[in-house]
């Protein structure tokens, strides 16, 4: 019974930290599935996470937050939009550049405006987070043995932004290879020139792509500074941009992969947490470091094409230039 | 569009960079307006903090140094048509290598430490970036993507080791023992003051020489070998490469190892140089601010270094800026980095049309009877 609630609990906090990069990751499959590297989630992801959380903060409405850390990662996502689509600048450094701008801009002006060291004040008011939401007999069932615990902890107790995430993963399976839109954006990843010779516009698909990149961005930021904690903090990504990218990659570029990828490198973190300083039979204590490298680790096999293959769109990476 | 517009070379090297630095100044001084402080006092702030005293210059110089090493690793993966962005990992690795050995050498005479630490830098970053190489070189796999990956392995290692193993005994924060005397490096303001020129006593260290011989190399190997020819060409045209008998993944594989060594070592001047420990997060993205560096620089060695004292007087005057602008802090120097990187390497293009149509429109002028 112990090690059940043990696992459920887990879980429950697998759950918690595959949120972020479950949205994160799936910003990056549009991004990419249409040929633009997505370097720039962290950016995005840190720069939503610090609007959300200061208009939070001084509105008082996490929902008005929840609007300015969407609005914030799509400007960024123009910015990239523009820098490597437009102009066809390397997107490898637009990403890289959006990544250090924010992460130096979002304490700056945290400072300026709030004047708390470079963090936004707490978020305690009623309506400024976005909590947990309990489902209907959710402390009730808590009683019930087994799956009244499964209950209790998975199913109910997250935040709106959790199952906004979860219902993302079959929306984007949808939109990508069940619409004309998804086989466009697909087909502009692959071939952009064979797009283009149909008439149809490589540059707007890659815009649309890449600004729903940062739409979905700015969820993931909003949850990290208004549900995941109550405030913006300096670095709150912590890598979590590029432990994404990595999900993304390691999930081979479809949706229900990555979303397995996300929940495995979450339960490795909710694993490490719990485990750490933890003597387990036989191994003795496992660092808590070697478990956080793990994800990257693993991606990097795959990669090295030792666990599977992971295919890249084709024409990832390289901007497309009409000819004349 | 048309394909990026041809400059003449005086302009590619000299006047787009200046405007797009520019560009890149301009936009943060709106920041910094926009924060209340006037842009025009932070930058007399900055500069006065860089460039006004020999205590601040000493200072400059010395972030300037880790920046050259970054920069010209990242430069020269570059010229083989590869991004290393894993700079940060590399001299992560490679400063511990210079670190084990000023550990444990510390009772050897310096001139024996030295050239071991420095190897030692060079192997550890070199190392670290030759798993990333041989995976991009012999199966496929895409470089950022692994460079990224062994940034966070680095870190990983690196505090599991600094915490559990590298340890001061009965320490609380996780650094190493200080290194003997012997294996530090002496610091520049000693090196002049032997040859009876006073300077005030800064983190400034010998290992500036070395960075600035690291310069020199990179210039040699890169323009005027048969190496760097073949790295050369690779890097433009891999398919051309191997029609004139060059193996693109044998170079890719060789610059990587060049690359990772001149990262590693970044541990020479922040470890052996200034730090005489061990720490956690030491290079403290100095590996990201070399892709700045290089991409500033045009990637070549000379530019590098104007970059990197760029970059380092960016550091310096950051500070000051934050010591004496109560609403600002050393968060804008990121800030300024970050937009930098962005109008230098992301948006290069944007000025490079209309200012080749201007310098055309001004040539035809000319050239007319």
């Amino acid at each position: 019974m112990e090690t059940y609630t043990l696992i459920v609990l887990l879980l429950a906090a697998t759950i918690r930290v595959a949120t972020p990069l479950l949205l994160a990751a799936i910003a990056g499959l549009f991004s990419e599935r249409s040929g633009v590297i997505a370097l720039g989630l962290e950016g995005m992801m840190l720069g939503a996470a610090f609007t959300s959380a200061a208009v939070a903060a001084v509105s008082g409405s996490a929902w008005l937050g929840l609007v300015a850390g969407i609005v914030t990662a799509v400007a960024l996502a123009l910015l990239l939009a523009f820098a490597c689509v437009t102009h066809r600048g390397n997107q490898v450094v637009a990403g890289m550049a959006v990544n250090i701008m924010v992460a130096g801009l979002g304490p700056s002006l945290a400072l300026a405006w709030f004047n708390l060291g470079g963090q936004t004040p707490q978020l305690e008011g009623v309506g400024q987070r976005f909590l947990a939401l309990h489902w209907p007999g959710a402390e009730a069932a808590r009683s019930v043995p087994l799956p009244g615990l499964l209950y209790a902890e998975l199913l109910s107790g997250h935040n709106l932004l959790v199952y906004f995430a979860a219902a993302l993963v079959p929306i984007s399976a949808w939109v990508l290879f069940r619409t004309r839109f998804g086989l466009r954006l697909r087909a502009v990843g692959e071939n952009p020139s064979a797009v283009d010779t149909a008439g149809i516009s490589v540059t707007r698909l890659r815009y649309q792509a890449v600004l729903i990149s940062g739409a979905l961005c700015g969820v993931a930021g909003t949850y990290l500074s208004t549900a995941a904690s109550s405030g913006f903090v300096r670095d709150m990504t912590a890598g979590k941009g590029y432990l994404a990218l990595a999900a993304l990659i390691f999930g081979k570029w479809k949706p229900y992969p990555t979303l397995g990828a996300c929940l495995l490198f979450a339960f490795t973190d909710a694993l490490a947490t719990r485990l750490q300083g933890v003597a387990l039979p036989l191994v003795g204590v496992i660092p808590v470091q070697f478990i956080l490298a793990l994800p990257y680790v693993l991606t990097v096999l795959l990669l090295a094409g030792f666990v599977g293959t992971a295919v890249a769109p084709k024409a990832i990476g390289v901007p497309y230039a009409k000819e004349k | 569009m048309s394909p990026p517009a041809k400059l003449p070379r005086w302009a590619e090297l000299g006047l787009l960079p200046a405007i797009n630095l520019l560009a890149a100044l301009l936009l943060s001084g709106v920041i910094i307006n926009l924060i209340g402080e006037s842009p025009w006092a932070a930058l007399k702030l900055m500069a006065d903090g860089a460039f006004g005293s020999q205590e601040s210059v000493g200072y400059t110089l010395y972030y300037a140094t880790n920046f050259i090493f970054t920069g010209l690793a990242v430069s020269v993966a570059y010229h083989a048509g590869l991004f290393n962005i894993g700079g940060d990992g590399q001299a992560y690795i490679g400063g511990l290598g210079t670190g084990l050995v000023c550990l444990w050498l510390g009772a050897w005479p310096f001139w024996a430490v030295l050239p071991l630490a420095v190897l030692a830098g060079a192997v550890f970053g070199a190392a670290w970036a030759f798993i990333p190489a041989y995976l991009q070189a012999r199966r496929g796999s895409h470089i950022v993507i692994t460079t990224i990956m062994f940034n966070f392995i680095a870190s990983a290692l690196m505090t599991w080791l600094l915490v559990n193993i590298l340890i001061k005994p009965g320490q609380q924060s996780p650094e190493s023992r200080e290194f003997a005397p012997n294996a530090t490096l002496p610091g520049l303001h000693t090196l002049l003051g032997k040859i009876g020129i006073p300077f005030t006593s800064t983190p400034l260290n010998l290992a500036f020489l070395f960075a600035l011989a690291a310069g020199a190399l990179v210039w040699v190997l890169v323009w005027r070998t048969r190496w760097g020819y073949a790295l050369r060409v690779a890097g433009q045209n891999s398919a051309a490469a191997v029609y004139a008998g060059i193996r693109p993944s044998r170079i890719t594989i060789q610059a990587m190892l060049l690359s990772g060594a001149l990262a590693g070592l970044l541990g020479l001047n922040e470890l052996m140089g200034s730090q005489h420990r061990i720490l956690l997060d030491f290079p403290a993205g100095a590996g990201f601010v070399g892709i700045a560096v290089a991409l500033m620089g045009r990637n070549h060695p000379v530019g590098i270094f104007f970059a990197a004292v760029l970059f380092g007087a960016l550091m310096q005057g950051g500070s000051q800026l934050s010591f004496d602008m109560p609403r600002v802090n050393r968060d804008m120097v990121v800030v300024i980095q970050g937009l930098v990187i962005l109008f230098c390497g992301a948006l290069e293009n944007v000025f490079r049309g209309p200012l080749a149509t201007l310098l055309a429109r001004f040539g035809d002028r000319k050239d007319a009877p």
